[in-house]
């Protein structure tokens, strides 16, 4: 069967993301005050897989293997 | 005694590293990434934009083949060196500790620093305490958990601090943001270096500095090359 995946991968909290905080800037410049401005990765999969278990398990050790980094990454995985 | 200089797509100064190399009379070649890593003593990953920053810098290099080798190697004791996109490859391939991510002002840098070796490493016995040495990196930005960096410390793993014109690891002095300062690191076990820093820019007094060659020195005479 196919599953899609998304998987979001963003900044640990408390993490300096200067990005972020740049285009926050930017966007204030443009008279819009944001309190606080988060950015992460959308990545949308397709695959095959022989369970919902497994498809899951699978785009975990996507994230493990390479799409996160965990020293610096939370991410989740939402399956359809 | 042999070196190798790994080229992934994207890796430059990998050339300057040769012409380093070969002025000390180091025994060393090239190698491209998808050919065997066999019969070498040592190996030093340039930088670069190996598959062009994609992902992360470093993250996809760190996931070749050619990496498994050099992981192994590190465990047999011989010696690796990480320059620039070098380093973020080792942190990435977790050869090392913590990882380099995008400078807190978030732009290329491009400039001299200064640097102090912290205690003793293989690839630092040659060199003078404080060394100028030219920086071009936007992901330099070294992080690692408080808990981990303390164990470094204890461990002498923390090799390069990025310091003023006294000496001093001040704010001011920090080009990227790093975590006390921090330029380059070493695995527990002392033979994998990853330096944001680049010493082959730093190897020929054309280049206005020769502090950079004490670096490839000591890692060939710590190989019994000098």
């Amino acid at each position: 069967m196919f599953y899609r995946a998304d998987i979001t991968i963003e900044l640990k909290k408390g993490m300096l993301d200067p990005e972020a905080a740049t285009i926050k800037k930017a966007l204030k410049h443009l008279g819009y005050n944001c309190d606080n401005l988060k950015m992460a990765t959308l990545y949308e999969l397709e695959f095959e897989a022989e369970s919902k278990d497994e498809a899951k398990g699978l785009a975990n050790e996507m994230c493990l293997k390479l799409l996160a980094n965990p020293i610096i990454h939370d991410y989740s995985i939402k399956l359809q | 005694m042999k070196i190798a200089i790994i080229q992934f797509g994207g890796s430059n100064c990998d050339l300057d590293v040769y012409k380093a190399l070969k002025t000390l009379g180091v025994n060393c070649e090239l190698v491209w990434y998808k050919e065997p890593l066999s019969d070498f003593d040592g190996v030093i990953i340039p930088g670069g934009f190996s598959y062009g920053d994609y992902l992360r810098a470093g993250a996809i290099a760190a996931r070749t083949e050619i990496m498994s080798t050099i992981s192994t190697m590190s465990v047999e004791g011989k010696p690796i060196l990480g320059v620039c996109n070098g380093a973020q490859i080792l942190s990435e391939a977790n050869l090392v500790p913590g990882t380099f991510t995008t400078n807190a002002y978030p732009k290329f840098v491009c400039k001299w620093v200064k640097l102090r070796i912290m205690g003793s490493s293989i690839f630092t016995k040659r060199s003078r305490e404080i060394i100028g040495i030219p920086i071009a990196h936007k992901e330099g930005r070294y992080v690692v958990n408080k808990k981990t960096l303390q164990e470094m410390y204890d461990n002498g793993q923390v090799i390069f601090k990025y310091v003023d014109d006294d000496g001093v690891p001040s704010k001011d002095a920090n080009p990227n943001g790093s975590m006390d300062n921090i330029a380059g690191i070493s695995n527990i076990e002392g033979n994998v270096l990853a330096m944001m820093p680049h010493p082959e820019r730093a190897s020929n007094a054309l280049l206005g500095s020769i502090d950079g060659i004490a670096i490839f020195e000591s890692m060939a005479n710590y190989l019994g090359k000098l």
